[in-house]
Protein backbone atom coordinates (compact mmCIF):
# COMPACT_ATOMS: atom_id res chain seq x y z
CA UNK A 1 0.00 0.00 0.00
CA UNK A 2 2.09 3.15 -1.15
CA UNK A 3 0.65 6.46 -0.81
CA UNK A 4 1.65 9.94 -1.67
CA UNK A 5 -0.76 11.34 0.48
CA UNK A 6 0.42 13.78 3.04
CA UNK A 7 -3.17 13.28 5.29
CA UNK A 8 -2.74 9.87 5.36
CA UNK A 9 1.07 9.54 6.31
CA UNK A 10 0.41 11.83 8.77
CA UNK A 11 -2.39 9.60 9.92
CA UNK A 12 0.28 6.22 9.92
CA UNK A 13 2.95 8.28 11.72
CA UNK A 14 0.08 8.87 14.48
CA UNK A 15 -0.70 5.91 14.73
CA UNK A 16 3.01 4.72 14.78
CA UNK A 17 3.69 6.74 17.76
CA UNK A 18 0.71 5.63 19.55
CA UNK A 19 1.90 1.79 19.16
CA UNK A 20 5.03 3.32 20.74
CA UNK A 21 3.73 4.77 23.60
CA UNK A 22 1.54 1.89 24.58
CA UNK A 23 4.69 -0.92 23.74
CA UNK A 24 6.90 1.12 25.86
CA UNK A 25 4.55 1.26 28.55
CA UNK A 26 3.77 -2.10 28.60
CA UNK A 27 7.27 -2.91 28.17
CA UNK A 28 7.94 -0.78 31.39
CA UNK A 29 11.67 0.64 29.69
CA UNK A 30 13.23 1.48 26.51
CA UNK A 31 13.69 4.65 24.51
CA UNK A 32 10.63 6.49 23.85
CA UNK A 33 12.25 9.77 22.61
CA UNK A 34 14.30 8.90 18.94
CA UNK A 35 11.38 6.56 18.27
CA UNK A 36 8.54 9.02 18.39
CA UNK A 37 11.06 12.28 16.25
CA UNK A 38 11.44 9.00 14.04
CA UNK A 39 7.91 8.12 13.57
CA UNK A 40 7.63 10.50 10.39
CA UNK A 41 10.26 9.19 8.62
CA UNK A 42 9.47 4.98 9.07
CA UNK A 43 5.93 6.18 8.09
CA UNK A 44 7.30 7.68 4.26
CA UNK A 45 10.40 5.41 4.09
CA UNK A 46 7.86 2.31 4.63
CA UNK A 47 4.04 3.35 3.52
CA UNK A 48 5.59 5.64 0.11
CA UNK A 49 9.09 5.04 -0.62
CA UNK A 50 10.80 1.82 -0.41
CA UNK A 51 10.48 -1.15 -2.66
CA UNK A 52 9.58 -4.00 -0.60
CA UNK A 53 7.35 -6.95 -0.01
CA UNK A 54 6.25 -7.14 3.57
CA UNK A 55 4.37 -11.05 2.49
CA UNK A 56 7.93 -12.39 0.87
CA UNK A 57 10.38 -10.30 3.01
CA UNK A 58 13.14 -12.08 2.20
CA UNK A 59 12.83 -11.17 -1.85
CA UNK A 60 16.14 -10.34 -2.73
CA UNK A 61 15.23 -7.30 -4.55
CA UNK A 62 13.99 -5.40 -2.53
CA UNK A 63 15.05 -2.33 -0.73
CA UNK A 64 16.96 -2.90 2.59
CA UNK A 65 16.72 -0.81 5.50
CA UNK A 66 19.62 -1.09 8.27
CA UNK A 67 19.00 0.67 11.98
CA UNK A 68 21.99 1.01 13.22
CA UNK A 69 21.03 2.84 16.41
CA UNK A 70 19.03 -0.02 17.56
CA UNK A 71 17.28 1.52 20.93
CA UNK A 72 14.99 3.08 18.82
CA UNK A 73 13.60 0.00 17.53
CA UNK A 74 10.08 0.25 18.94
CA UNK A 75 9.08 2.41 15.67
CA UNK A 76 10.61 0.28 13.56
CA UNK A 77 8.41 -2.84 14.90
CA UNK A 78 5.21 -0.99 14.87
CA UNK A 79 6.29 -0.04 11.57
CA UNK A 80 6.63 -3.11 10.33
CA UNK A 81 3.63 -4.46 11.75
CA UNK A 82 1.43 -1.75 10.72
CA UNK A 83 3.11 -2.68 6.82
CA UNK A 84 1.92 -6.12 7.36
CA UNK A 85 5.27 -7.76 7.74
CA UNK A 86 3.45 -9.68 11.38
CA UNK A 87 0.23 -9.06 13.54
CA UNK A 88 -0.19 -6.22 15.49
CA UNK A 89 -0.61 -8.11 18.20
CA UNK A 90 3.12 -8.80 18.79
CA UNK A 91 3.99 -5.36 19.55
CA UNK A 92 2.49 -6.24 22.65
CA UNK A 93 5.31 -8.48 23.60
CA UNK A 94 7.80 -5.95 23.44
CA UNK A 95 11.04 -6.48 26.01
CA UNK A 96 8.88 -9.54 27.38
CA UNK A 97 10.28 -13.04 28.01
CA UNK A 98 10.02 -15.36 24.78
CA UNK A 99 9.10 -12.25 22.29
CA UNK A 100 10.37 -12.12 19.49
CA UNK A 101 10.14 -8.45 19.65
CA UNK A 102 13.73 -8.23 21.87
CA UNK A 103 14.99 -4.82 23.57
CA UNK A 104 17.68 -4.38 20.05
CA UNK A 105 16.77 -5.91 17.23
CA UNK A 106 17.32 -9.23 16.05
CA UNK A 107 17.28 -10.02 12.58
CA UNK A 108 16.55 -13.33 12.93
CA UNK A 109 13.48 -12.87 15.04
CA UNK A 110 11.52 -11.17 12.91
CA UNK A 111 10.33 -10.65 9.09
CA UNK A 112 11.62 -7.46 7.68
CA UNK A 113 14.77 -6.81 10.27
CA UNK A 114 17.65 -7.11 7.92
CA UNK A 115 20.49 -6.70 10.82
CA UNK A 116 21.17 -6.83 14.84
CA UNK A 117 21.96 -4.14 16.78
CA UNK A 118 22.02 -2.09 19.90
CA UNK A 119 25.66 -1.60 20.31
CA UNK A 120 26.21 1.48 18.20
CA UNK A 121 28.21 1.97 15.42
CA UNK A 122 28.09 -0.89 13.21
CA UNK A 123 25.16 -0.53 11.08
CA UNK A 124 26.71 1.46 8.28
CA UNK A 125 29.51 -0.85 7.61
CA UNK A 126 26.40 -3.24 7.15
CA UNK A 127 24.99 -1.39 4.89
CA UNK A 128 27.98 -0.59 3.02
CA UNK A 129 28.93 -3.92 3.02
CA UNK A 130 24.86 -4.69 1.29
CA UNK A 131 26.05 -2.04 -1.26
CA UNK A 132 28.37 -3.63 -2.57
CA UNK A 133 27.31 -6.93 -2.62
CA UNK A 134 24.32 -5.13 -4.55
CA UNK A 135 27.19 -3.72 -7.05
CA UNK A 136 28.40 -6.96 -7.62
CA UNK A 137 25.46 -8.47 -8.29
CA UNK A 138 24.14 -5.44 -10.28
CA UNK A 139 21.20 -5.43 -8.64
CA UNK A 140 18.78 -2.65 -8.38
CA UNK A 141 17.69 -2.37 -5.01
CA UNK A 142 18.59 0.24 -2.59
CA UNK A 143 20.48 0.18 1.59
CA UNK A 144 19.12 3.20 3.36
CA UNK A 145 20.54 3.28 6.64
CA UNK A 146 19.28 4.78 9.97
CA UNK A 147 21.47 6.53 12.18
CA UNK A 148 21.32 9.06 14.61
CA UNK A 149 24.23 12.24 15.87
CA UNK A 150 24.80 10.39 18.44
CA UNK A 151 25.59 7.48 17.26
CA UNK A 152 28.46 9.76 15.26
CA UNK A 153 30.46 9.59 18.36
CA UNK A 154 31.94 6.43 17.27
CA UNK A 155 34.84 5.60 14.79
CA UNK A 156 33.53 2.65 13.54
CA UNK A 157 31.03 4.49 11.74
CA UNK A 158 33.67 7.02 10.08
CA UNK A 159 35.59 4.12 8.88
CA UNK A 160 32.11 3.23 6.88
CA UNK A 161 31.77 6.54 5.49
CA UNK A 162 35.32 6.81 4.32
CA UNK A 163 34.51 3.13 2.56
CA UNK A 164 31.38 4.35 1.27
CA UNK A 165 32.77 7.21 -0.83
CA UNK A 166 35.95 4.89 -2.31
CA UNK A 167 33.76 2.55 -3.68
CA UNK A 168 31.07 5.59 -5.16
CA UNK A 169 28.44 3.36 -3.65
CA UNK A 170 25.34 5.31 -5.34
CA UNK A 171 22.88 2.85 -4.09
CA UNK A 172 23.26 3.77 -0.18
CA UNK A 173 21.67 6.59 1.55
CA UNK A 174 22.02 7.39 5.10
CA UNK A 175 19.52 9.08 7.09
CA UNK A 176 20.84 10.98 10.05
CA UNK A 177 18.10 11.26 13.03
CA UNK A 178 19.73 15.02 13.97
CA UNK A 179 17.82 15.31 17.65
CA UNK A 180 20.56 16.88 19.67
CA UNK A 181 20.12 14.39 22.32
CA UNK A 182 22.04 11.45 23.45
CA UNK A 183 22.01 8.86 26.82
CA UNK A 184 23.42 11.68 29.10
CA UNK A 185 22.51 14.89 27.96
CA UNK A 186 22.29 17.06 24.80
CA UNK A 187 25.21 16.22 22.12
CA UNK A 188 26.58 19.44 22.39
CA UNK A 189 27.66 19.02 26.10
CA UNK A 190 28.15 15.29 25.71
CA UNK A 191 30.45 15.52 22.18
CA UNK A 192 29.93 18.68 19.90
CA UNK A 193 29.59 17.51 16.24
CA UNK A 194 29.98 20.52 14.85
CA UNK A 195 28.98 20.94 11.43
CA UNK A 196 27.72 17.09 10.25
CA UNK A 197 27.71 18.87 6.68
CA UNK A 198 30.96 19.81 5.85
CA UNK A 199 32.21 16.51 7.78
CA UNK A 200 30.13 14.48 5.18
CA UNK A 201 30.96 16.73 2.33
CA UNK A 202 34.60 16.30 3.06
CA UNK A 203 33.86 12.76 2.92
CA UNK A 204 32.53 12.54 -0.45
CA UNK A 205 29.28 12.19 0.03
CA UNK A 206 26.05 14.34 -1.16
CA UNK A 207 24.34 16.16 1.43
CA UNK A 208 20.42 17.13 1.68
CA UNK A 209 19.05 18.88 4.84
CA UNK A 210 15.65 18.06 5.95
CA UNK A 211 13.30 18.77 8.70
CA UNK A 212 12.48 14.94 9.70
CA UNK A 213 9.17 15.75 11.00
CA UNK A 214 7.69 17.33 8.47
CA UNK A 215 6.24 14.64 5.92
CA UNK A 216 6.13 16.82 2.61
CA UNK A 217 10.32 17.50 2.71
CA UNK A 218 10.76 13.89 3.70
CA UNK A 219 8.64 13.09 0.65
CA UNK A 220 10.51 15.04 -1.49
CA UNK A 221 14.12 13.62 -0.16
CA UNK A 222 14.33 10.13 1.13
CA UNK A 223 13.73 8.58 -2.79
CA UNK A 224 16.53 10.80 -4.16
CA UNK A 225 19.28 9.26 -5.56
CA UNK A 226 22.42 10.35 -6.64
CA UNK A 227 26.01 9.42 -8.15
CA UNK A 228 27.37 9.42 -4.93
CA UNK A 229 26.55 7.98 -1.23
CA UNK A 230 23.71 10.37 0.21
CA UNK A 231 23.69 11.49 3.72
CA UNK A 232 20.18 13.27 4.53
CA UNK A 233 20.32 14.81 7.79
CA UNK A 234 16.95 14.70 8.94
CA UNK A 235 16.16 17.36 11.79
CA UNK A 236 14.18 15.80 14.05
CA UNK A 237 12.31 16.95 17.50
CA UNK A 238 12.90 13.63 19.97
CA UNK A 239 9.69 12.69 21.25
CA UNK A 240 7.49 14.55 18.52
CA UNK A 241 3.96 14.27 18.92
CA UNK A 242 3.85 14.48 22.88
CA UNK A 243 4.28 17.57 24.33
CA UNK A 244 6.05 16.37 27.35
CA UNK A 245 8.58 14.38 25.80
CA UNK A 246 9.56 17.09 23.25
CA UNK A 247 12.94 18.22 23.33
CA UNK A 248 13.77 16.20 26.84
CA UNK A 249 17.16 14.09 26.65
CA UNK A 250 15.63 12.59 30.20
CA UNK A 251 13.27 10.72 27.60
CA UNK A 252 15.88 9.24 25.84
CA UNK A 253 15.65 5.91 27.44
CA UNK A 254 13.28 6.18 29.55
CA UNK A 255 9.42 4.38 29.69
CA UNK A 256 6.06 6.87 30.59
CA UNK A 257 4.05 6.08 33.59
CA UNK A 258 0.37 5.13 33.93
CA UNK A 259 -0.84 8.63 33.87
CA UNK A 260 1.80 9.91 31.31
CA UNK A 261 0.73 7.00 28.99
CA UNK A 262 -2.60 8.01 28.90
CA UNK A 263 -1.93 11.62 29.16
CA UNK A 264 0.43 11.33 25.73
CA UNK A 265 -2.37 8.75 23.95
CA UNK A 266 -4.80 11.40 24.77
CA UNK A 267 -2.69 14.40 22.89
CA UNK A 268 -1.47 12.01 19.93
CA UNK A 269 -5.50 11.09 19.48
CA UNK A 270 -6.88 14.96 19.15
CA UNK A 271 -4.10 15.27 16.16
CA UNK A 272 -5.85 12.67 14.23
CA UNK B 1 47.41 -39.14 8.07
CA UNK B 2 50.71 -38.73 8.85
CA UNK B 3 52.72 -38.39 5.71
CA UNK B 4 55.37 -41.73 6.30
CA UNK B 5 58.75 -39.68 6.89
CA UNK B 6 57.11 -37.31 9.11
CA UNK B 7 59.94 -37.84 11.98
CA UNK B 8 62.59 -36.68 9.72
CA UNK B 9 61.86 -33.19 10.38
CA UNK B 10 65.16 -31.54 7.84
CA UNK B 11 63.31 -33.64 5.00
CA UNK B 12 59.87 -32.10 4.84
CA UNK B 13 58.74 -29.79 3.14
CA UNK B 14 58.33 -25.78 5.35
CA UNK B 15 55.23 -23.78 4.26
CA UNK B 16 53.04 -21.41 6.57
CA UNK B 17 49.25 -22.22 7.12
CA UNK B 18 48.53 -18.77 5.58
CA UNK B 19 49.85 -19.70 2.60
CA UNK B 20 47.79 -22.98 2.35
CA UNK B 21 44.89 -20.53 3.31
CA UNK B 22 45.91 -18.26 0.27
CA UNK B 23 45.73 -21.03 -2.37
CA UNK B 24 43.01 -22.84 -0.90
CA UNK B 25 40.97 -19.36 -1.83
CA UNK B 26 42.22 -19.09 -5.10
CA UNK B 27 41.23 -22.29 -6.30
CA UNK B 28 38.14 -22.29 -4.87
CA UNK B 29 36.89 -19.03 -5.61
CA UNK B 30 36.99 -20.23 -9.63
CA UNK B 31 34.14 -22.20 -9.01
CA UNK B 32 32.28 -20.53 -6.42
CA UNK B 33 31.26 -16.87 -7.51
CA UNK B 34 30.21 -16.28 -4.03
CA UNK B 35 33.37 -16.35 -2.30
CA UNK B 36 34.69 -12.69 -1.57
CA UNK B 37 37.79 -11.32 0.52
CA UNK B 38 38.02 -7.94 2.66
CA UNK B 39 41.10 -7.16 3.27
CA UNK B 40 42.12 -4.30 5.90
CA UNK B 41 45.55 -3.45 4.24
CA UNK B 42 47.43 -6.62 4.83
CA UNK B 43 46.47 -8.31 1.93
CA UNK B 44 49.80 -9.63 0.99
CA UNK B 45 51.00 -10.77 4.71
CA UNK B 46 47.40 -12.44 4.87
CA UNK B 47 47.76 -13.88 1.80
CA UNK B 48 45.10 -12.42 -0.52
CA UNK B 49 46.58 -10.63 -2.27
CA UNK B 50 46.45 -12.82 -5.71
CA UNK B 51 42.42 -13.51 -4.75
CA UNK B 52 42.72 -9.33 -5.22
CA UNK B 53 44.67 -9.45 -8.65
CA UNK B 54 42.50 -12.06 -10.08
CA UNK B 55 39.04 -11.21 -8.97
CA UNK B 56 39.22 -7.43 -8.16
CA UNK B 57 35.04 -6.77 -8.49
CA UNK B 58 34.84 -9.40 -5.14
CA UNK B 59 38.16 -7.74 -3.91
CA UNK B 60 36.82 -5.22 -0.98
CA UNK B 61 40.06 -3.28 0.75
CA UNK B 62 39.05 -0.69 3.84
CA UNK B 63 42.22 -0.13 4.33
CA UNK B 64 43.56 0.03 8.36
CA UNK B 65 39.96 -0.50 9.27
CA UNK B 66 39.14 -3.74 11.04
CA UNK B 67 35.97 -2.89 12.84
CA UNK B 68 34.65 -1.80 9.33
CA UNK B 69 35.75 -4.94 7.53
CA UNK B 70 34.09 -7.20 10.01
CA UNK B 71 30.59 -4.84 9.66
CA UNK B 72 31.07 -4.97 5.94
CA UNK B 73 31.40 -8.64 5.95
CA UNK B 74 28.47 -9.56 7.96
CA UNK B 75 26.52 -6.93 5.64
CA UNK B 76 28.34 -9.11 2.29
CA UNK B 77 26.91 -12.00 3.96
CA UNK B 78 23.67 -11.28 4.81
CA UNK B 79 23.68 -10.15 0.99
CA UNK B 80 24.42 -13.81 0.32
CA UNK B 81 27.69 -13.61 -0.23
CA UNK B 82 30.64 -15.82 1.51
CA UNK B 83 33.15 -12.89 2.41
CA UNK B 84 36.31 -14.25 3.89
CA UNK B 85 37.44 -11.12 6.35
CA UNK B 86 41.77 -11.52 6.31
CA UNK B 87 43.94 -9.99 9.07
CA UNK B 88 46.12 -10.92 11.84
CA UNK B 89 44.79 -11.94 14.98
CA UNK B 90 45.72 -8.53 17.18
CA UNK B 91 43.44 -6.45 15.40
CA UNK B 92 40.75 -9.43 14.00
CA UNK B 93 39.35 -10.59 16.61
CA UNK B 94 41.01 -8.44 18.72
CA UNK B 95 40.39 -5.39 17.37
CA UNK B 96 36.83 -5.95 16.10
CA UNK B 97 35.52 -8.12 18.76
CA UNK B 98 32.08 -6.43 19.50
CA UNK B 99 31.60 -6.59 15.85
CA UNK B 100 32.51 -9.99 15.46
CA UNK B 101 29.93 -10.77 18.25
CA UNK B 102 27.24 -8.58 17.01
CA UNK B 103 27.18 -7.94 13.54
CA UNK B 104 28.42 -11.68 12.27
CA UNK B 105 27.70 -14.40 14.96
CA UNK B 106 24.22 -12.74 16.77
CA UNK B 107 23.20 -12.48 12.75
CA UNK B 108 24.48 -15.62 12.06
CA UNK B 109 26.11 -14.13 9.36
CA UNK B 110 27.88 -16.29 6.60
CA UNK B 111 31.09 -14.45 7.61
CA UNK B 112 35.19 -16.73 7.65
CA UNK B 113 37.15 -14.57 10.10
CA UNK B 114 40.85 -15.65 9.24
CA UNK B 115 43.34 -14.59 11.46
CA UNK B 116 46.85 -15.40 10.08
CA UNK B 117 49.29 -14.56 12.36
CA UNK B 118 48.93 -15.71 16.06
CA UNK B 119 50.98 -17.37 18.60
CA UNK B 120 54.32 -16.60 19.79
CA UNK B 121 55.42 -17.65 16.61
CA UNK B 122 54.38 -14.60 14.90
CA UNK B 123 58.36 -13.92 15.74
CA UNK B 124 60.38 -11.10 15.66
CA UNK B 125 57.02 -8.68 15.23
CA UNK B 126 56.97 -8.85 19.17
CA UNK B 127 54.41 -9.32 21.91
CA UNK B 128 52.09 -6.73 20.58
CA UNK B 129 51.43 -8.17 17.20
CA UNK B 130 51.25 -11.91 19.04
CA UNK B 131 47.94 -12.97 19.49
CA UNK B 132 48.00 -15.49 22.14
CA UNK B 133 44.19 -14.36 23.29
CA UNK B 134 42.22 -15.00 19.90
CA UNK B 135 41.03 -19.02 20.66
CA UNK B 136 39.68 -17.16 24.19
CA UNK B 137 37.84 -14.50 22.42
CA UNK B 138 36.30 -16.45 19.55
CA UNK B 139 35.05 -19.81 21.30
CA UNK B 140 32.86 -17.64 23.80
CA UNK B 141 30.71 -16.84 20.76
CA UNK B 142 27.78 -18.76 19.84
CA UNK B 143 27.31 -19.71 16.66
CA UNK B 144 30.66 -19.45 15.78
CA UNK B 145 33.20 -22.71 14.78
CA UNK B 146 36.77 -22.03 16.04
CA UNK B 147 39.79 -23.91 13.87
CA UNK B 148 43.22 -24.25 13.90
CA UNK B 149 45.02 -26.17 11.84
CA UNK B 150 48.46 -27.72 11.82
CA UNK B 151 50.12 -27.63 8.59
CA UNK B 152 49.69 -26.12 5.45
CA UNK B 153 47.84 -29.41 3.77
CA UNK B 154 45.49 -29.35 6.72
CA UNK B 155 44.69 -25.92 5.79
CA UNK B 156 44.09 -26.37 2.54
CA UNK B 157 41.52 -28.91 3.98
CA UNK B 158 40.19 -26.96 6.42
CA UNK B 159 39.46 -24.33 3.65
CA UNK B 160 37.47 -26.10 1.33
CA UNK B 161 35.03 -27.32 4.14
CA UNK B 162 34.83 -23.69 5.94
CA UNK B 163 33.69 -22.29 2.39
CA UNK B 164 30.67 -25.31 1.67
CA UNK B 165 30.17 -24.67 6.51
CA UNK B 166 26.31 -21.98 6.28
CA UNK B 167 27.55 -19.89 9.59
CA UNK B 168 30.26 -17.84 11.02
CA UNK B 169 33.80 -19.57 11.40
CA UNK B 170 37.06 -18.67 12.93
CA UNK B 171 40.23 -20.02 11.33
CA UNK B 172 43.83 -19.52 13.36
CA UNK B 173 46.47 -19.43 10.94
CA UNK B 174 50.22 -18.86 11.86
CA UNK B 175 52.66 -16.80 10.10
CA UNK B 176 55.84 -18.95 10.19
CA UNK B 177 57.03 -21.61 7.55
CA UNK B 178 56.21 -25.17 9.22
CA UNK B 179 56.62 -28.86 8.24
CA UNK B 180 54.16 -30.30 6.20
CA UNK B 181 53.42 -33.61 7.88
CA UNK B 182 50.31 -34.56 7.01
CA UNK B 183 49.16 -35.88 3.37
CA UNK B 184 47.81 -34.01 0.80
CA UNK B 185 43.76 -34.18 0.36
CA UNK B 186 43.42 -36.03 3.89
CA UNK B 187 39.80 -36.00 5.00
CA UNK B 188 38.90 -33.23 7.09
CA UNK B 189 35.94 -32.66 9.06
CA UNK B 190 34.76 -29.78 10.73
CA UNK B 191 34.35 -30.85 14.10
CA UNK B 192 36.77 -34.09 14.03
CA UNK B 193 40.05 -34.85 15.95
CA UNK B 194 42.31 -36.90 14.29
CA UNK B 195 44.71 -39.54 16.15
CA UNK B 196 47.88 -39.26 14.50
CA UNK B 197 49.91 -41.35 16.59
CA UNK B 198 48.58 -44.20 18.79
CA UNK B 199 50.03 -44.84 22.39
CA UNK B 200 48.72 -46.50 25.47
CA UNK B 201 50.45 -44.45 28.56
CA UNK B 202 49.66 -40.94 27.53
CA UNK B 203 47.19 -38.52 25.64
CA UNK B 204 48.66 -35.39 24.15
CA UNK B 205 46.24 -32.73 22.29
CA UNK B 206 47.20 -30.31 20.70
CA UNK B 207 46.14 -27.47 17.37
CA UNK B 208 48.16 -25.46 15.11
CA UNK B 209 51.37 -25.58 14.01
CA UNK B 210 53.42 -26.62 17.22
CA UNK B 211 51.66 -29.99 17.53
CA UNK B 212 54.60 -31.07 15.25
CA UNK B 213 56.90 -30.62 18.29
CA UNK B 214 54.79 -33.34 20.06
CA UNK B 215 55.31 -35.39 17.38
CA UNK B 216 58.88 -34.75 18.16
CA UNK B 217 58.89 -35.30 21.52
CA UNK B 218 56.81 -38.28 21.08
CA UNK B 219 59.35 -39.89 18.47
CA UNK B 220 62.23 -39.41 21.17
CA UNK B 221 60.45 -41.16 24.04
CA UNK B 222 59.34 -43.74 21.72
CA UNK B 223 62.61 -45.24 21.62
CA UNK B 224 61.84 -45.21 25.47
CA UNK B 225 59.16 -47.61 24.69
CA UNK B 226 56.92 -44.91 26.31
CA UNK B 227 53.80 -44.56 23.80
CA UNK B 228 52.01 -41.26 23.58
CA UNK B 229 48.79 -41.12 21.30
CA UNK B 230 49.02 -37.90 19.69
CA UNK B 231 45.52 -36.19 18.42
CA UNK B 232 45.29 -33.39 16.21
CA UNK B 233 42.58 -31.27 17.59
CA UNK B 234 41.93 -28.65 15.01
CA UNK B 235 38.30 -28.09 15.73
CA UNK B 236 38.22 -26.14 19.12
CA UNK B 237 34.79 -25.40 18.76
CA UNK B 238 33.06 -27.99 18.69
CA UNK B 239 35.28 -30.17 20.23
CA UNK B 240 35.37 -33.91 18.91
CA UNK B 241 34.15 -35.46 22.18
CA UNK B 242 34.12 -39.29 21.14
CA UNK B 243 37.30 -39.33 20.12
CA UNK B 244 39.00 -37.27 23.27
CA UNK B 245 36.93 -39.28 25.99
CA UNK B 246 38.08 -42.71 24.22
CA UNK B 247 41.57 -41.34 24.08
CA UNK B 248 41.32 -40.16 27.70
CA UNK B 249 39.51 -43.44 28.79
CA UNK B 250 42.30 -45.48 27.48
CA UNK B 251 45.49 -43.45 28.64
CA UNK B 252 43.75 -41.70 32.03
CA UNK B 253 46.38 -38.74 31.58
CA UNK B 254 46.81 -36.11 29.14
CA UNK B 255 48.35 -33.38 28.33
CA UNK B 256 47.21 -30.17 26.40
CA UNK B 257 49.70 -28.17 23.79
CA UNK B 258 48.93 -24.44 22.42
CA UNK B 259 50.66 -21.58 21.04
CA UNK B 260 48.45 -19.33 22.88
CA UNK B 261 47.54 -18.33 26.61
CA UNK B 262 46.94 -21.42 28.61
CA UNK B 263 43.98 -19.31 29.97
CA UNK B 264 40.71 -19.45 27.52
CA UNK B 265 42.51 -21.72 24.70
CA UNK B 266 42.68 -25.45 23.61
CA UNK B 267 43.44 -26.47 26.90
CA UNK B 268 40.63 -24.55 28.75
CA UNK B 269 38.00 -25.93 26.94
CA UNK B 270 39.35 -29.58 27.20
CA UNK B 271 39.31 -29.16 31.13
CA UNK B 272 36.07 -27.93 30.55
CA UNK B 273 34.67 -31.08 28.88
CA UNK B 274 36.35 -33.61 30.72
CA UNK B 275 35.64 -32.40 33.75
CA UNK B 276 32.25 -32.70 33.43
CA UNK B 277 32.93 -36.28 31.94
CA UNK B 278 35.89 -37.96 32.67
CA UNK B 279 38.02 -36.22 34.90
CA UNK B 280 42.04 -37.40 34.42
CA UNK B 281 45.19 -36.30 36.23
CA UNK B 282 46.31 -33.34 33.31
CA UNK B 283 48.64 -30.82 32.31
CA UNK B 284 48.15 -27.78 29.98
CA UNK B 285 51.23 -26.50 28.09
CA UNK B 286 50.53 -22.80 26.45
CA UNK B 287 51.58 -19.72 27.32
CA UNK B 288 51.59 -18.65 31.22
CA UNK B 289 49.71 -15.72 31.86
CA UNK B 290 52.58 -13.81 30.40
CA UNK B 291 53.42 -11.32 26.65
CA UNK B 292 55.69 -12.82 24.82
CA UNK B 293 58.29 -10.68 22.72
CA UNK B 294 60.70 -10.90 19.62
CA UNK B 295 62.88 -13.56 18.76
CA UNK B 296 62.55 -16.46 15.90
CA UNK B 297 59.41 -19.07 16.31
CA UNK B 298 61.89 -21.63 17.65
CA UNK B 299 63.71 -19.98 20.11
CA UNK B 300 60.06 -18.27 21.76
CA UNK B 301 58.71 -21.40 21.75
CA UNK B 302 61.80 -23.03 23.77
CA UNK B 303 61.78 -19.99 25.81
CA UNK B 304 57.95 -19.90 26.73
CA UNK B 305 57.78 -23.84 27.43
CA UNK B 306 56.21 -24.90 24.19
CA UNK B 307 58.99 -26.84 22.72
CA UNK B 308 59.71 -30.13 22.33
CA UNK B 309 62.18 -30.48 25.46
CA UNK B 310 59.44 -28.89 27.49
CA UNK B 311 57.06 -31.74 26.89
CA UNK B 312 59.06 -34.64 26.79
CA UNK B 313 59.71 -32.79 29.94
CA UNK B 314 56.15 -32.46 31.19
CA UNK B 315 55.47 -35.47 29.83
CA UNK B 316 58.19 -38.05 32.25
CA UNK B 317 56.10 -35.56 35.09
CA UNK B 318 52.81 -36.64 34.22
CA UNK B 319 53.47 -40.56 33.98
CA UNK B 320 55.19 -40.38 37.54
CA UNK B 321 52.29 -38.96 39.10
Amino acid sequence: MKTKNVQKLKQIANQIRQDIIEMLYRAGSGHPAGALGMADIFAVLYFSVLSHTPERPDNPNRDRVVLSNGHICPVLYATLARAGYFPLVKLKTLRKINSDLQGHPHNLDLPGVETSSGPLGQGISQAVGMALAGKMDKAWHHIYCLTSDGEHNEGQLWEAVMTANKYKLNNLTVIVDYNRIQIDGFTKDIMPLASLRNKYLAFGWEVKEVGGNNIRELLRVLPLRKNKPLVIIAHTTPGQGVSFMEDKWQWHGQAPDKDQTAEALAELKTKI
Amino acid sequence: MLVSNWSQQNKLLKKSTRQGFGDALLALAKNNKNIVVVSADLAESTRVQKFGQKYPERFVEVGVAEQNAMGIAAGLALSGKIPFVASFGVFSPGRNWDQLRVSVCYSKANVKIVSTHTGLAVGEDGASHQALEDIALTRVLPNLTVIAPADYNETVAVTKAIAKHPGPVYLRLARQNSPVFTKINSIFKIGRAEILLRGNDITLIACGPVIYEALLAAHELAKKKIRVEIINCPTIKPLDKKTILRSVKKTKKLITLEDHQKAGGLGSALAEMLSQNYPVKSIIMGVNDTFGESGKPDQLWDKYGLSKKHIVDNIKKLLKK
